[in-house]
């Protein structure tokens, strides 16, 4: 059985785009785009780019758009089948078994097997839940390229054709075809069995009008010009060569501290004393404090 | 459509990204779903499709101009422009943007006012029209013309005079603060019109090219277009573009690398049983050691030291070496540099204590001490001084690699020198900028030196300089 979903989720790619904006997520064309054709081909998403760029809020924003349940995968090295997929409860099974022989002699291993290989022994994991699930689900398989090159291979068949095997129990297909995002910090290059299955998305630092945006959307309080002013001086930032530039993250932390601070403009002094919130490196912060009040060229 | 994209993708291939079928297939399909008038959307789902590595997005972004920017409606003007095209008219139509059609009868004064003002009020509509009249004005595109692109784009911008127009705008701004900018406020103000202009300079070129491809066709203009993906950039023939886009590759391709090799280094093979562990974990079996568990060795981090040549043809071969093995530093225990022209120094100095590579790469440049005689390299005598100086500090756990084409001026090579760091040091390799085709040609001598090393690399591009790089970690 193939699952076709009936309904698409989207409308259109404007629709998307200001699905997100109402809560609170600043998608462009772009990103908007690839949502959009992800549910209509049925695909999953790979999202990659630079650290805190909204790529797992990307996820949990989709959700929240289309009111499905989140599921999470959290990758990390040493990941394996019983923690993503899913595993059988021994101890249950181990009970089970010694209860079996207690209660009548007569039980053939065939029919203890049988017994304790059902449902009521699975631990289903974040990918089989998300497969079996009824409710509306989008599925985030967080920081994908933290798993080695051979656990990828236990995504492949969810990710191609929405089902898991259980050796025992036989196939689970999905009955609808969720959303799915991957996310990657790119610390390796991931296979290409993997990629050839997802639609590919690079969220790279947004420009300065949609910065503003996100800053006013996630920084309640601020004014209007002083976002302004941030969205600015972070993107000249941005433009020194630097180990590592601000991420959307730290600009809105930054946001954040000027209006405890009370600032209504950014002044210099201002800048330099606070830029250790935006730069985590001492060069860099050294750099940059140097470069904003050096007079330009 | 579904033909354009036939030639697409085969442009795409021939540029050398890697297209499944399955990805071609997908982008069939996409662009059933997405409508072409979105451009952005559009373009970023083609992309999503048959683009799966960032570092291929420029080639893929130039190829979709190609391909795709005839296909575009005129702003306003629902029509689409291949009828012009196809009428082989290079002065594609104007009617349709903002004022455009009143833009011919202006000017050049009237012309420069209207840009100044376009810029100063981040007016998009008018900026698109006077790039297309700009164009039409100043580039003197005739068609059959086998001329690039760049000829035409300098002399349109020749006319703009666009540093002018920045300075002006500067001047404004400042007069609009009541006299002076803090310099914050100057550097921001500043940002913000370069940015401006930078647009306005993408549409040019974008104008140009639509002409261009009018006149040649997609297939045609793309191959003139055609251009190495990053990693196989040539180091020695590197416009300072391509330079800059290098040095931004280099901090993420050295991550990747840095944390494959700590992950090598964890799980290298198992070692003997480690007998304490495995009796804790009996403990969960009753006493029973079920679980044999196993010491891992922790292979010890190799040092590494680096002699690199900075003379001018393969200077920017070492800087980049340089870069990337400080990139990785990390991962050995030590990292030595030295570099040569005819006389050799020390520069580990400029890299120990900072963070910052290319402020150090920039010290290696400006302040070692290289010349000797006459600043041509003279491989033998910098290996000479090396030996007497630093030579007894080479031990069994380093590792030497040697940077440079070999091209020693007709020097006498001093190989034996070679011969004895393989001897004392744990392994010595050679890394040559050149191609292999160009080795021992000339005043070359890579052979001499290669035959007392462990390994000789051609080294043109990032892509071989990594799979070097990740070996001996
Ligand atoms: N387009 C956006 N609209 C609204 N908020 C955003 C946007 N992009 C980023 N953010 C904000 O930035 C924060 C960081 O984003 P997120 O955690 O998704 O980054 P990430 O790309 O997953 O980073 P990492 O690689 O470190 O996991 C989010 O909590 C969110 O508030
Ligand atoms: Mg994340």
């Amino acid at each position: 059985m193939t699952v076709t979903n009936a309904e698409p989720r989207f409308e259109s790619v404007p629709a998307v785009r200001e699905g997100l904006a109402g809560v609170n997520y600043l998608a462009d064309e772009g990103i908007a785009g690839v949502v959009y054709l992800a549910d209509r081909l049925q695909k999953p998403v790979l999202i990659e780019g630079p650290a805190g760029t909204g790529k797992t809020q990307l996820a949990k924003s989709i959700a929240e758009l289309t009111g499905s349940r989140l599921i999470r995968l959290q990758c990390y090295e040493g990941l394996d089948e019983s923690k993503a997929l899913y595993e059988w409860n021994y101890k249950k099974q181990l009970l089970r078994i010694q209860v079996e022989r207690n209660e009548d002699d007569k039980a053939t291993w065939t029919d203890i097997e049988e017994d304790i290989f059902a449902e009521d022994f699975l631990l289903t994991r974040p990918l089989l839940e998300a497969i079996r699930a009824t409710d509306p689900v989008v599925l985030l398989i967080d920081e994908v390229d933290r798993v080695e090159v051979e656990t990828e291979a236990l995504l492949l068949e969810i990710l191609s054709d929405y089902q898991v095997s259980i050796p025992e129990l036989g196939t689970v297909q999905a009955t609808q075809v969720p959303l799915v995002f991957l996310t990657s910090n790119n610390t390796r290059e991931l296979s290409e069995a993997l990629k050839r299955r997802c639609l590919y998305l690079h969220l790279d630092y947004p420009d300065l009008a949609r910065e503003k945006e996100i800053v006013l959307a996630r920084v309640p309080g601020i004014t209007e010009n002083l976002a302004d002013q941030i969205a600015r001086v972070v993107r000249s930032i941005r433009q020194l060569e630097l180990k590592k530039a601000p991420s959307v993250s730290e600009t809105i932390d930054w946001a954040r501290t000027l209006l405890l601070l009370g600032a209504t403009e950014i002044s210099e002094a201002q800048a330099t004393e606070t830029l250790h919130i935006l730069l985590k490196y001492q060069s860099d912060i050294e750099k940059a404090a140097k470069e904003l009040s050096a007079a330009a060229s | 459509m579904l033909d354009v994209l036939e030639g697409f993708i085969q442009e795409l291939r021939t540029a050398g990204l890697p297209v499944s079928l399955t990805e071609n297939l997908d982008a069939m399909e996409a662009v059933q779903h997405i409508p072409m008038e979105d451009r952005e959307a559009f373009k970023y789902a083609l992309a999503a499709t048959l683009v799966k590595s960032h570092a291929h997005w420029k080639a893929f972004e130039t190829v979709f101009e190609v391909y795709f920017s005839l296909r575009r409606p005129a702003p306003g003007d629902e029509a689409d422009l291949e009828n012009d095209v196809d009428a082989g008219n290079l002065q594609l139509d104007e009617s349709g943007a903002a004022g455009a059609g009143a833009m011919d009868s202006l000017s050049p004064e009237e012309l420069a006012e209207m840009l100044y003002r376009a810029l100063l009020n981040a007016d998009e509509a008018t900026l698109k029209a006077l790039a297309r009249q700009a164009v039409t004005r100043f580039a003197g595109m005739e068609p059959g013309r086998p001329v690039g692109g760049t000829y035409y784009l300098y002399r349109t911008l020749r006319n703009l005079d666009l540093d002018g127009v920045l300075e002006r705008l500067m001047e404004a701004s400042k007069e609009q603060a009541g006299g002076e900018l803090t310099s914050l406020e100057e550097r921001l103000e500043r940002d913000e019109y370069q940015e401006r202009i930078a647009q306005l300079r993408q549409e040019i070129e974008a104008e140009i090219r639509r002409r261009l491809v009018a006149d040649r066709g997609p297939e045609a203009m793309a191959r003139t277009l055609r251009k190495p993906l990053p990693e196989d950039v040539d180091f020695m023939h590197a416009s300072r573009d391509e330079m800059a886009q290098l040095r931004r590759t280099i901090q993420p391709l050295a991550r990747k690398l840095a944390v494959r090799l700590a992950r090598k280094r964890r799980h290298g093979r198992k070692g003997p049983l480690d007998f304490r562990n495995t009796m804790r974990h009996s403990l969960s079996y009753g006493g029973v050691p079920a679980e044999p568990k196993f010491r891992y060795p922790r292979p010890a981090k190799p040092e590494i030291i680096v002699v690199a040549d900075i003379s001018g043809s393969v200077a920017a071969f070492a800087r980049f070496t340089l870069m990337f093995v400080y990139a990785i530093a990390s991962q050995f225990s030590r990292v030595r540099a030295f570099v040569f022209i005819d006389g050799i120094d020390e520069v580990t100095r400029f890299f120990e204590g900072t963070e910052d590579v290319n402020q150090a790469v920039h010290r290696v440049n400006t302040e070692a001490d290289v010349i000797w005689v006459d600043g041509h390299s003279d491989y033998g005598h910098a290996f000479q001084v090396f030996w007497e100086k630093w030579g007894r500090e080479v031990s069994p756990k380093s590792s030497v690699i040697l940077l440079g084409d070999a091209r020693n001026n007709y020097h006498s090579s001093q190989a034996w020198i070679v011969k004895e760091l393989q001897q004392r040091a744990r392994h010595v390799y050679w890394l040559n900028p050149e191609p292999r085709s160009y080795w021992d040609t000339g005043d070359s001598i890579v052979s001499e030196y290669g035959a007392h090393c462990d390994g000789v690399y051609e080294c043109r591009n990032l892509r071989q300089l990594e799979r070097f790089v990740e070996q001996l970690g």
